[in-house]
């Protein structure tokens, strides 16, 4: 593969996590709040999403694995405001508990392909691929541009590009709504939401399930792209979305909300380009989750180290100046 | 009938552990649409417990609480906060410091704000400008500042515009002025007055200067373990002098008003 095919296939990855990087941003920028729900929403919306499309309805499915991160969300949410259940376990508990539910909705079984049985006309039972977004698109786009040979992530690029702006602009654009406002607000300091007569609580469910909505979108995308949903695909994804929320704070900074749904969705870019410049040395597909483990050590440090360094120039010039 | 009532308020906390504390202990207390009440008492008298019992931050063990004639002892904290505004000691609980000047006011102004799809929009921005204006901090021309930038005093302006931006029916300040520096302090005290002229408020101040709490109001009440111990208004308060507040309280409580952290002067 050239460098330039190389690049598409990064970006292509990046644009489907970026969605999953914004539910991140939500839960850990916006919300303040460390949000585990995430890892099972993700699952969550690969294997509804595989059901629903082998049923036929390709597009229904990516709102079908939308709806089951937001529930997901919702019971996370619940546990917190209402229960009282510590944030971080609250999550880990509705986690655990999805893994069960996953699999009950893949059937029993661990993952499951994007076909069905059909037979040919032959009399004979042959496996057929399901209409997904991304099939349906590309065919759409071999027929605009009569080229056959249309590099596929290409197609899996453009549309997911697209997808991915609106989601970003709608949710720029909520953030600054009242109820966009009150989420904000209730992630910087809930006790003056609750001092303006604003419901804090059902602020902080609402951005739960709307962070877990946008993760449990990414895996239905990811499902229909690579045509199977795998119930252990969500390991370590919290890490993945957490070091392209970062990497993206790197180029843009923390300041408005609008810029860091911007810096996440780039993140989510980036992230992939290092991944796929990793991969081009050679590194085992296995060794991702210690990278992005790596990544996210690394960045979480770096404002220590920045301290430091600041304190130990001050020591040494009062030194010099004594 | 308007105004506030407070009927025999009680709270224990850590009930039925030895750690209990009888923090309330029948409180009565009948507030008058516009008054504005000067509340004294040592530290752990119960003052900000008083507070909390008619913010709806913890229930009561007994007692009902009636504003403006609706009783709100069930009601959810973040309801009452719809006619009541709070200010604490500590600058940083009542603004969110990641948003903007603009914004908090926005969020402050949202429970009578008229309906609008955008948080913040022109036509109250307006509005915020002119009350920013009159605290003249030059806020006004930093609307889009964020908050966590302004400095403890400017904050503490900013909360107590937020607190009575929605006409509140009742304003509550725990010392609010007790962690600003005392030019500071001062100049928050003359806002806060302000303020309160101007909206007509109806309001209590938890305050450790005995000698600002007979001078602003119109009425001062002492509190002590959990009880109102003192209560004076009127000609009555006009002739009252700090020694005989102390030998008052002295009267009534059976012990010092102590003086740890009270200013006398
Ligand atoms: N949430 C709480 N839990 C247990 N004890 C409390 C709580 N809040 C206040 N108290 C106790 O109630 C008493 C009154 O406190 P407070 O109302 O804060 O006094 P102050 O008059 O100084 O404002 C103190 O002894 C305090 O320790
Ligand atoms: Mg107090």
């Amino acid at each position: 593969m050239n460098i330039l095919s190389l690049l598409i296939s990064a970006l292509s990855q990046g644009m489907i996590y970026a969605p999953m990087a914004l539910g991140v941003y939500i839960a850990f920028r916006i919300l303040n709040t460390p949000d585990l729900t995430i890892d099972g929403s993700f699952v969550a919306g690969m294997c509804v999403c595989a059901v629903v499309t082998i049923a036929g309805h390709p597009y229904l499915a990516l709102l079908c694995g939308m709806a089951v991160g937001a529930l997901a969300g919702l019971l996370t949410g619940l546990m917190q405001t209402q229960l009282r259940i510590n944030p971080i376990l609250s999550g880990i508990l509705t986690m655990t508990g999805l893994y069960t539910i996953n699999f009950m909705v893949l059937g029993g079984q661990s993952n499951l392909y994007l076909q069905r049985t059909a037979v040919n006309s032959a009399g004979a039972e042959t496996q057929v691929a399901s209409d997904t977004l991304y099939k349906t698109f590309r065919a759409f786009l071999v027929e605009l541009t009569g080229n056959k040979r249309l590099d596929n992530n290409l197609s899996v690029l453009i549309i997911t590009a697209v997808i991915v702006a609106v989601v970003a602009a709608v949710l720029a654009v909520f953030f600054h709504t009242r109820t966009g406002m009150a989420i904000r607000a209730t992630g910087d300091n809930e006790e003056m939401v609750r001092s303006s007569s604003i419901n804090a609580d059902r602020s902080r469910i609402f951005g739960i399930m709307l962070s877990n909505a946008l993760v449990a979108f990414s895996g239905a995308l990811l499902c229909e792209q690579q045509r199977y949903a795998d119930l252990n695909f969500g390991n370590g994804m919290l890490v993945v979305g957490l070091a392209s929320v970062i990497i993206g704070q790197v180029f843009f900074g923390k300041r408005s909300v609008t810029l860091g749904i911007i810096s996440a969705v780039v993140g989510s870019l980036i992230y992939r380009i290092i991944l796929q410049a990793a991969y081009k040395i050679d590194m085992p597909s296995y060794a991702v989750k210690l990278l992005s483990a790596v990544i996210v050590v690394i960045a979480l440090t770096l404002p220590l180290l920045k301290r430091l360094v600041t304190e130990r120039r001050a020591n040494r010039e009062e030194e010099t100046e004594a | 009938m308007s105004g506030l009532s407070l009927i025999g308020l009680k709270k224990v906390f850590e009930k039925g552990t030895p750690n209990a504390k009888l923090a309330l202990d029948q409180v009565n207390l009948e507030v008058a649409s516009g008054d504005f009440i000067t509340v004294l008492g040592s530290n752990g008298a119960g003052k900000s417990t008083l507070f909390n019992a008619i913010l709806g931050k913890f229930r009561l063990d007994r007692g009902k609480i009636i504003l403006d004639g609706e009783d709100i002892t069930r009601l959810k904290d973040y309801k009452r906060a719809y006619n009541i505004g709070c200010l604490y000691q500590n600058p940083l609980r009542g603004t969110a410091p990641n948003m903007t000047i603009e914004e908090n006011l926005a969020l402050a102004y949202t429970r009578k704000a008229r309906k609008s799809f955008f948080a913040v929009n022109k036509k109250d921005s307006e509005y915020f400008r002119s009350l920013l204006r009159e605290l003249d901090l030059g806020l006004e021309d930093r609307m889009k500042t964020q908050m966590g930038l302004l400095s403890g005093g400017q904050r503490q302006a900013a909360s107590l515009l937020m607190a009575t931006i929605a006409e509140p029916k009742l304003l509550l300040l725990d010392e609010h002025t007790a962690a600003l520096d005392p030019a500071t302090a001062e100049k928050v005290l003359d806002l806060t007055k302000k303020i309160i002229a101007k909206r007509q408020l109806t309001c209590l101040m938890i305050t450790h200067n005995m000698q600002s709490a007979l001078a602003l109001g119109n009425r001062t009440i002492v509190m002590d373990s959990g009880r109102i111990v003192l209560d004076v208004s009127g000609a009555e308060r006009e002739q009252l002098t700090v020694p005989q507040l102390l030998q008052r309280f002295r009267e009534n409580a059976g012990k010092e008003l102590s003086a740890d952290r009270m200013l006398l002067g």
